[in-house]
């Protein structure tokens, strides 16, 4: 590709990192290996198997959040099982030499939390962990995805992957988003356009004004849920946002080389006349606080819409598969989405468990009491997330709400630790994903954005956070 | 690992979209550290109504006596999304499944199949409707796929699939994908030599 051919953003942090053309595979340089405690053991296993030892251990940094409990900090709270995997990354990167920030280290956290909050991802990189919501870091315009154990197993080995082109989809969200409206409302509406498969084999680029006003935290909370559409990633340009978030941070680029790295920044953006393989357009002014009435991400609407009458789908499978969601879910078709009672509050994962969305959250939980029969807890992101949240009386905020206030880690997300719903059980929850049994088997998810995890925590059911308090 | 080629079996019906990896393999069997040993909880909490695994939900297709041994599993699109664990080809493998047919799958998830030696194959809507209808009168039919052909047949129906040669290769050939990058070791580091000074 020549200089004067206009690119993408996506193409221009892909070309960047081509260590050679394989024909129909790029073998691509990986500029961050992320790495946490469940998708590592057999990685590492394999390198021992063959006598392979760990490229650039420098480039690869470590963290337990999947598995760990978030009451106790000893590894074993939550069985042998979790135990033994927890105590298995540690031996590994003891043995690698790589950087690990084990429970009780003040670098612990969930590993897309910590990764921008140590200034460890910056623009035009190439990261990869594996777990699928690597692409939060797309925030930063770095090319970053995930990735399953084999592949961890070949960065660790040559910190290359191979990788083909993917197609490139432009989503513009325009305007202005209205009071009470987040970058997770957002992501939602954008999943619940384009269909849970909907960017299935593209990296999507953000743009437009409602994405540029967006914080850094915020513009990670769209690009993290990236994958809930299909794609492989999803990235923002950088802009002075970006730069000021980095800069300081302890693996920013050094003094010496600030000034380099800032100009390289900013010539990362998608060239006038750069053609998408797809372009969708949303009006920020028409998106709403948004609730998942079903079992994939795509199955959502606005908070004042109704649940949908599967039969109003012409698609057999999407009728198919939205009969099937209202049985699990144990929903009617038609029911208003303000009737819907929950059980449970989560309000944590690496979609929304950062300082300004605990900030948004305790803003509403200080209107009110949690309703009775509600249990609502909250799940800082990181060790660093907490002590901010604590120094700024936050936590005195939930507790005195009524939320329990827990130590950081993915916590009710998946459900890898004891945090689980019960059969039956209903959750507001800020994570990603509302599969069946996703937070424990037979529990129902509705995914929604911190505000409104709050609000339905104080009310008992989903409420329009726009109705509560100065909203 | 060795290649795969040829793949005949009887087939499991799953006529169900969007069938993410949490279904696949629920997380708390993720906790395991070897990639083997996964194929009891597939599918776990579809195929059984309690945790203690003794009691089967009979209506589930992979818990009926006459899908028992097959190799295939013939499903819908999207098939694997969500989360990238790869204890999800491990499980699928480990039950016996050698070959998933289904209309689209998930990115990460099919890349971390092709890696896993399991042959994943798409074909349209209406070619599956043709095998599900097969299955559905026949549960014992058998289905035989060929990749160097890039054919599906079963009885008198015989479909064409496309694959990227570069899987295509890599699933015949059983290629151990590590060596073969390491074996450019000497462009890696001339790439290294070249990173921006600050990385």
């Amino acid at each position: 590709m020549t200089s004067t051919t206009p690119s993408t953003l996506y193409e221009k942090v892909l070309n960047a990192h081509i260590v050679e053309d394989l024909g129909e595979d790029l073998l691509l340089y990986i500029d961050r290996h992320l790495i946490h405690e469940v998708t590592t053991p057999q990685a590492f296993a394999g390198l021992a198997e063959k006598g392979r030892s760990v490229r650039r251990p420098d480039l690869t940094f470590g963290t337990m959040d999947h598995s760990i409990s978030t009451r106790s900090l000893a590894l074993d709270a939550c069985g042998p099982q979790n135990a033994l995997q927890l105590n298995t990354l540690a031996a590994n990167c003891a043995q690698h030499n790589i950087q690990l920030y084990p429970v009780g280290h003040k670098n612990q956290g969930i590993v897309h939390v910590i990764g921008p909050q140590l200034g460890l991802i910056h623009p035009g990189m190439t990261v990869v962990c594996g777990d699928s919501h690597t692409a939060t870091h797309g925030a930063f315009g770095a090319l970053a995805f995930g990735i399953g154990t084999s592949q961890v197993e070949h960065v660790l080995a040559s910190q290359t992957l191979k990788q083909s082109r993917g197609k490139s989809m432009l989503i513009n969200v325009n305007g202005k988003l209205g009071l009470g409206v987040t970058a997770k409302d957002i992501i939602l509406a954008i999943i619940g356009k384009i269909g849970h498969a909907g960017a299935t084999g593209h990296v999507i680029e953000y743009a437009g004004q409602a994405i540029r006003d967006l914080s850094m935290e915020q513009r990670m909370t769209v690009c993290n849920m990236s994958i809930e559409a299909g794609a492989k990633a999803g990235l923002i340009a950088p802009d002075d946002k970006t730069i000021e978030y980095i800069r300081g941070r302890e693996f920013a680029p050094s003094e010496a080389h600030w000034d380099d790295a800032v100009c390289y920044w900013k010539s990362l953006y998608t060239d006038q006349d750069a053609q998408f393989d797809s372009v969708v357009e949303l009006d920020a002014a028409d998106i709403e606080p948004q609730v998942t009435w079903g079992t994939n991400p795509g199955q959502v609407v606005g908070i004042k819409q109704h649940v949908p009458q599967p039969d109003s789908y012409s698609d057999a499978v999407v009728k198919e598969s939205a009969n099937k969601a209202l049985k699990y879910m144990g929903l009617e078709a038609g029911q208003a989405i303000s009737d819907i009672s929950i059980s449970h509050v989560f309000i944590g994962s690496c979609t929304n468990s950062r300082i300004e969305d605990l900030r948004a959250a305790a803003k509403i939980a200080a209107l009110g009491k949690v309703a009775k029969g509600v249990t609502a807890i909250v799940v800082p992101g990181s060790v660093q997330v907490k002590e901010q949240a604590e120094t700024e009386q936050l936590d005195v905020i939930f507790k005195q709400s009524g939320f329990e206030w827990r130590l950081p880690g993915c916590s009710m997300c998946l459900g890898m630790n004891d945090d689980i719903l019960q059969p039956g059980d209903r959750c507001a929850s800020t994570s990603n994903r509302n599969f069946e049994g996703r937070q424990g088997r037979g529990g129902r998810t509705h995914l929604v954005s911190p505000e409104m995890a709050a609000a339905a925590a104080i009310t008992g059911k989903f409420t329009d956070v726009r109705t509560m308090g100065e909203h | 690992m060795t290649g795969i080629n040829i793949v005949t079996g009887t087939v499991a019906p799953l006529d169900q979209a969007n069938i993410d990896t949490d279904q696949i393999i629920p997380k708390q069997f993720l906790t395991g550290i070897t990639r083997t040993g996964y194929g009891v909880n597939l599918f776990h909490d579809w195929r059984y109504q309690n945790g203690d695994k003794d009691q089967v939900d009979p209506d589930f297709s992979l818990n009926q006596p006459e899908y028992k041994g097959a190799s295939i599993l013939l499903t819908r699109e999207n098939f694997g999304c969500g989360s990238s664990r790869e204890h999800a080809p491990w499980a699928l493998a480990d039950f016996g499944f050698n070959c998933i047919i289904a209309n689209s799958f998930a990115d990460i998830f099919y890349g971390n199949s092709i890696n896993n030696q399991l042959l994943v194959l798409t074909l349209p809507n209406v070619e599956l409707d043709q095998l599900f209808t097969k299955v559905a009168n026949n549960p014992k039919v058998v289905i035989t796929v060929t990749l160097t052909a890039q054919s599906v047949k079963c009885e008198e129906l015989e479909f064409l699939f496309d694959i990227a040669s570069h899987h295509k290769t890599n699933l015949l050939k059983g290629l151990d994908a590590i060596g073969q990058t390491l074996e450019h070791d000497a462009q890696i580091t001339q790439f290294e030599k070249a990173r921006r000074s600050w990385l």
